[in-house]
């Protein structure tokens, strides 16, 4: 589905990205994880066509990412960002809505189509309670809810998230988790998160990508990322291992 | 989200009030005697109607100034704008020129070319970066402003003291005028930025949740802020040189109109447009009838009564 390919970005003088290639079939739940400042953020906005200044290339169903319209990106490739500052009173079912701009037709109003793909996605997220309410009155695990409601109701085939349990519960993370994992597995959408916590990354997903200054560091399943000597050299950390009976994978704790 | 509908309504009532009304009133004889006929269409009336199409101007720039901005603070004033249309006018006055164009008087054209100037400049120094960030355009906007007031004190400084006080009276804002010269050339301007505006009405709601998820979305970022930019320093330019620099409406409406119909841009422009030109049009009726027959500025009024309104808003509400 995408294909990135010797993947090099510099910002100003600083380079950001180097030599990153991978790639994502249709259908996985991949991961992206790596020390802070590594470039995974910088990473996803290349995917969503934010930095075109960059050298190699990426394509989108065989076809140069420059060479997309925005509109004709969004109708692919879908996006819930890290921050969520709405300074002005939009109501959630609106805000839901906005994730079909994509799809509509200037000058005219939501199709039935729309409306649809509005409801379904809000039934999707369980966020049809707070439907009237605006964005601001929400606690942080219901706004996330929402912003992954409007990504599901663009309806692309990708979902981009940075960091989609940051800063939420115990609760209301795995509430998220089991949110993108049934959007991937009951509505096919492939899923590329960021994610810091290595244990849900690794118990959630089917695939890891770590970054580490700019480059690729490990590309694989879960199972062979959880090596004391690998997660070190990684995050520059050293970790303890705890069996864990229920899954396969051990759980890691840093051990400082 | 229903209560927008009534709410709506109830502008649209307020703002057919306002029109019909408010030119009638301090004038006793106006079916008595032809003297009162005319006071009445050839003052009031275009008056009344230039008030409204200013306010009405003026609060849609704040709007989509604040959507561009998404900044609740962001107007038509922290941009530069009307300090450019300003400084046009004081030049022309304080060279004394008095030459008029197809009746509209030079001050006018002075202070829309101001105001051109002054987009081109805060554009240009945007320019100047690749693309430019919502911070960047502010702060510019801002420096700039700051920049044109020294230079009018500047000019002031330097002026005897018959200029100084036209220039001072200048830019205190009102509507003096005569005819319907005035409301009919600046029509075409707000006609045209409106419609603009009305156009990019889903895409204002898409700003206001950020560039970053609106470009996801597949908005044209870029393009979008150009044209906003564009549209609403038009509709400024020619209101500030018709009218002067009116400060509040742009600030204060759009604010109030977020409280009573939401943020959605569908019913926010048609409140702020409605709720503007009434507001208007009220504050400059008080401003010619309060102190009667001594007729105030009506940017003055809008001051006087938009400073501790606005506070009391914002300390009321806690956060708008």
């Amino acid at each position: 589905m995408i294909t990135v390919e010797k993947l090099s970005l510099t910002l100003g003088k600083t380079p950001i990205l180097r030599d990153v290639s991978f790639s994502v079939n249709a259908g996985e739940y991949i991961s992206l994880i790596g020390p802070n400042g590594a470039g995974k953020t910088t990473l996803l906005r290349c995917l969503l066509g934010m930095y075109r200044e960059h050298s190699g290339n990426i394509s989108l169903n065989e076809k140069s990412l420059t060479g997309y319209a925005y509109r004709d990106l969004a109708l692919a490739i879908s996006y819930v960002p890290q921050t969520h500052d709405v300074e002005f009173p939009l109501s959630v079912y609106d805000f839901v809505m906005m994730g079909r701009y994509p799809h509509l037709k200037p000058l005219t109003p939501p199709s039935l189509k729309d409306i649809e793909a509005v409801e379904h996605a809000i039934e999707t997220t369980g966020t049809g309670e707070f439907r009237d309410r605006t964005l601001r009155t929400l606690s942080g695990g219901e706004r996330q809810k929402v912003y992954i409601a409007a990504a599901l109701a663009q309806a692309a085939s990708l979902i981009l998230l940075d960091e989609p349990a940051a800063f939420l519960d115990y609760h209301h993370q795995a509430d998220i988790m089991r949110l993108l994992k049934k959007i991937n597995t009951e509505h096919g959408a492939t899923v590329f998160a960021v994610n810091h916590d290595l244990n849900s990354a690794a118990r959630w997903s089917d695939r890891l990508i770590a970054i580490k200054n700019g480059s690729v560091a490990f590309d694989g399943p879960p199972a062979d990322l959880f090596a004391p000597e690998k997660l070190e050299t990684l995050f520059e950390t050293r970790f303890r291992f705890i069996e864990e009976p229920e899954h396969n994978l051990p759980l890691v704790v840093p051990d400082e | 989200m229903n209560k927008a509908a009534p709410i709506l309504l109830l502008l649209v009532a307020a703002a057919f009030a306002a029109l019909t009304l408010l030119p009638l009133f301090g004038i006793t004889n106006i079916f008595s005697d032809s003297a009162g006929t005319d006071i009445l269409w050839q003052i009031r009336v275009p008056r009344v109607l230039t008030a409204f199409i200013a306010g009405a101007a003026l609060a849609l720039c704040g709007m989509a100034f604040q959507a561009l901005f998404r900044n609740p603070l962001a107007t038509p004033f922290t941009l530069g704008v009307s300090g450019g249309a300003a400084l046009g006018a004081t030049l022309w006055l304080r060279f004394g020129l008095t030459a008029t164009w197809f009746g509209v008087a030079g001050t006018s054209l002075a202070g829309f070319i101001g105001a051109l100037g002054a987009v081109m400049l805060v554009y240009g120094l945007t320019r100047l970066q690749k693309g430019f960030s919502t911070s960047t355009l502010l702060l510019a906007g801002i420096a700039i402003n700051l920049f044109f007031s020294s230079l009018i004190l500047l000019i002031q400084y330097f002026s005897d003291p018959g200029e100084t006080f036209r220039i001072v009276r200048w830019l205190m804002g009102g509507f003096f005028l005569i005819g319907f010269r005035v409301p009919l050339t600046l029509l075409p301007f707000v006609l045209a930025g409106t419609v603009l505006l009305a156009l990019l009405v889903r895409e204002m709601n898409m700003l206001l949740t950020g560039e970053e998820l609106a470009g996801a979305r597949g908005l044209h970022v870029e393009r979008t802020k150009k044209l906003l930019f564009l549209s609403a320093s038009l509709m400024t330019g020619s209101v500030v040189a018709f009218c002067g620099p009116i400060g509040f409406v742009g600030l204060m409406v759009p604010h109030i109109c977020r409280l009573l119909v939401g943020a959605d841009h569908r019913k926010l422009m048609p409140a702020s447009l409605l709720f503007g030109g009434t507001f208007l049009a009220l504050c400059d009726t008080l401003a010619r009838t309060a102190v009667a027959p001594v007729e105030m500025p009506v940017g003055i009024v809008t001051a006087l009564l938009g400073g501790p309104f606005f506070i009391w808003l914002l300390f009321s509400r806690g956060k708008i």
